[in-house]
């Protein structure tokens, strides 16, 4: 029975393959395009998600206060109000997973015949949990390393391929101003930071050394900067608040002072960037459907300049037995076939055109299956939905009105 | 008459005009007997299509009652009714009404998609039916290659193909010269020698001598109801 109604319906379609082709172009274009933005909206998404996951999740920053010495004041961070055991206080909080004083600076490195100037970074092995930065070859330093300032340091993948070429860079001894360090290990590649610096162009070496070596402080102890992870994403407000008031305590600033350092959330920062382009590629998504809409409505229009074409047809069929569901159900499946058939002719079109823009642009496209089946349903649902009307004014002919139609 | 095909008692049937309410047919009572050839005639107004189309359900009248095989079909609803026409009666139109895109064998099939045949069986009583009327060699042509006697007999095949006992002509032989219209007739006597029942109507004496019963409507009611031999010995 079915099969023979799908028979009906394509023989119908084959005999005006040009219309049946121009109201199939509606779906093509319709779901060609919402498969295209949802991909490009979601390589988008995709591509501040993993700057996100390379910075590392959960993060606070703060830095020390600035200072004024004769009304010029100096940058964030200048001032030396944090200290490593603000950071260790931090880390008894609750909710907080891992903390990092980090002293960062940059500074010439000597390998050999080769230099190279790179950032350096001071801290402590808390730092690597906090960036989510994982080791790829040798090991990393520890609390030891840290508490009698020894001269190890991890290497970045981009410092090590300007110092080391195709060597293996663990075991070796570089020089930092005169220093020798000894290279335990190697990071894992961590590409570009949001605003495009190469984060794999540096060097991690103990805090203290840090310190106390390679750049000196005037006052040993203190911290330009503490890295602190939270457990989860959703107590940073609440772990923000106790952050502040234990260091406001610690720091002795009665109430109406204002905080001697600076407390950022690097989390916050990222997901207002996913969120503006998950909005924006939502929005590329809802104009695509108007497109679908319009697609739809092409379709209706055909159906009944269909069905009153075919009116006589209709009449034929009652009087030799179809019933209403039987005229239903014909004309109703020949609008489901024009859109589906549309919809995975505009599928590969739209998949197509977003490999194309990939190759071409370079832009990070993600075809995802719930965007296909997303532009799939929305098809089928079309289909029904502005089928069906034509399809119900022609089940509702009048058999004998029908018959006499010209 | 027990066995009647069709009993009709006191059928009215008016319709809405603009000069109010217009009666097309004023109290018609008919039976025909199983194995009966009736030819209603009459002229144009006189409300005989409008009563082959209450006898065809495909209408429905305004009172009275009709039995068809003994079913009082007036209450019956829209499936019901397709239902009547797909099994228990076949229909023979004017026009043909073949669908112009298919061909001759899907033609003459078609009924039997509504009443759920598998494939296989609508083929193969579909080339028995184009077989029994002389065309079983064109299953494969389109409607609009073939003569219009032969679109005739295509349409008698496809109104047989559910083994109706009512076979219904509306004006069959309108449309064809008279030499491919008596071959029509020949057709529908030897149909009605099978025991089928039929009934035609038309406007032409000639043909309307191939029945053996004439009933002749006027004004939308019937003024005679003869015999063909009576009739004949009378003209």
């Amino acid at each position: 029975m079915m099969l023979a109604m799908l028979g009906e319906a394509w023989r119908a379609m084959g005999a005006n393959r040009l219309r049946t082709f121009l109201t199939m172009l509606g779906m093509v274009i319709g779901v060609g395009a919402v498969v295209l933005m949802m991909s490009i909206g979601q390589g988008a998404q995709y591509a501040i998600k993993q700057s996100i996951s390379a910075m590392g999740s959960n993060l606070f920053i703060l830095l020390a206060g600035h200072t004024s010495s004769g009304g010029v004041r100096s940058a964030s961070g200048g001032g030396h109000t944090l200290t490593v055991e603000d950071a260790e206080a931090i880390g008894e909080l609750p909710g907080i997973q891992s903390v990092a004083p980090i002293h960062p600076g940059s500074a010439q490195v000597i390998y050999g015949p080769n230099n190279w100037n790179t950032s350096i970074i001071g801290s402590t092995p808390g730092y690597l949990d906090a960036r989510s930065w994982t080791i790829d070859t040798g090991s990393a330093f520890t609390d030891s390393d840290v508490r009698s300032a020894t001269r190890v340091a991890l290497i970045g993948k981009t410092a090590a391929e300007n110092l080391f070429g195709d060597e293996d860079p663990v075991g070796k001894t570089i020089r930092i101003r005169q220093s020798p360090f000894v290279i335990l290990g190697t990071l894992g590649v961590k590409g570009q930071s949001m605003d495009g610096r190469d984060q794999d162009d540096t060097l991690i070496i103990p805090l203290t050394t840090a310190q106390r070596q390679v750049f000196g402080t005037e006052f040993p102890g203190s911290v330009r900067m503490i890295m602190a992870q939270t457990t989860t994403q959703e107590i940073m407000p609440t772990v923000e608040k106790d952050m502040t008031a234990l260091l406001r305590q610690r720091h002795r600033l009665r109430v109406g002072m204002d905080d001697d350092f600076f407390l950022r959330n690097l989390t916050a920062v990222a997901d207002s960037a996913e969120e503006s382009t998950r909005v924006m590629s939502m929005l590329l998504g809802a104009i695509a459907s108007v497109s679908l809409l319009v697609g739809g409505i092409g379709i209706m229009n055909i159906m009944l300049v269909s069905v009153t074409e075919r009116t006589r047809e209709i009449g034929i069929r009652m009087a030799i037995g179809a019933r209403e569901r039987d005229i239903l159900m014909q004309f109703l499946l020949e609008a489901i076939i024009i859109s589906v058939a549309g919809c995975f002719i505009g599928l590969l079109l739209g998949i197509g055109g977003a490999l194309m823009v990939e190759a071409l642009t370079g832009t990070m496209v993600i075809i995802s299956l719930s965007s296909v089946m997303v532009a799939f349903g929305v098809a089928a649902t079309v289909g029904i939905f502005f089928g069906f009307y034509p399809a119900r004014k022609a089940a509702r002919l009048d058999p004998i009105e029908a018959l006499r139609y010209q | 008459m027990a066995d009647s095909v069709i009993r009709i008692e006191g059928l009215n049937k008016s319709y809405e005009t603009s000069a109010g309410l217009f009666p097309a047919l004023k109290d018609v009572s008919l039976d025909i007997a199983t194995g009966e050839f009736v030819a209603i005639m009459g002229p144009s107004g006189s409300g005989k299509s409008t009563f082959m189309n209450i006898l065809g359900c495909l209408d429905k009248p305004t009172s009275g009652r009709y039995l068809l095989d003994g079913r009082s079909v007036v209450e019956y609803g829209k499936d019901e009714l397709a239902g009547l026409r797909n099994r228990t009666i076949g229909f023979v139109f004017q026009g043909f009404n073949l669908l112009q895109r298919m061909s001759l064998l899907d033609n003459v099939a078609l009924p039997l998609i509504y009443c759920g045949v598998e494939h296989s069986e609508r083929q193969r009583r579909s080339h028995e039916l184009l077989a029994r009327v002389g065309l079983e060699k064109l299953a494969g042509s389109m409607p609009n290659k073939i003569s219009g006697g032969q679109q005739q007999r295509v349409a008698i095949a496809r109104a047989l193909i559910n083994n109706p006992r009512l076979l219904l002509a509306d004006e069959p032989t309108g449309n064809l010269d008279s030499h491919t219209g008596e071959e029509i007739m020949n057709l529908f006597e030897s149909l009605n020698r099978e025991g089928i029942t039929i009934v035609l109507v038309t406007h032409e004496e000639n043909i309307a001598r191939h029945a053996q019963r004439q009933v002749r409507f006027f004004d939308g009611d019937i003024v005679s109801d003869q015999p063909t031999s009576i009739t004949e010995a009378t003209a």
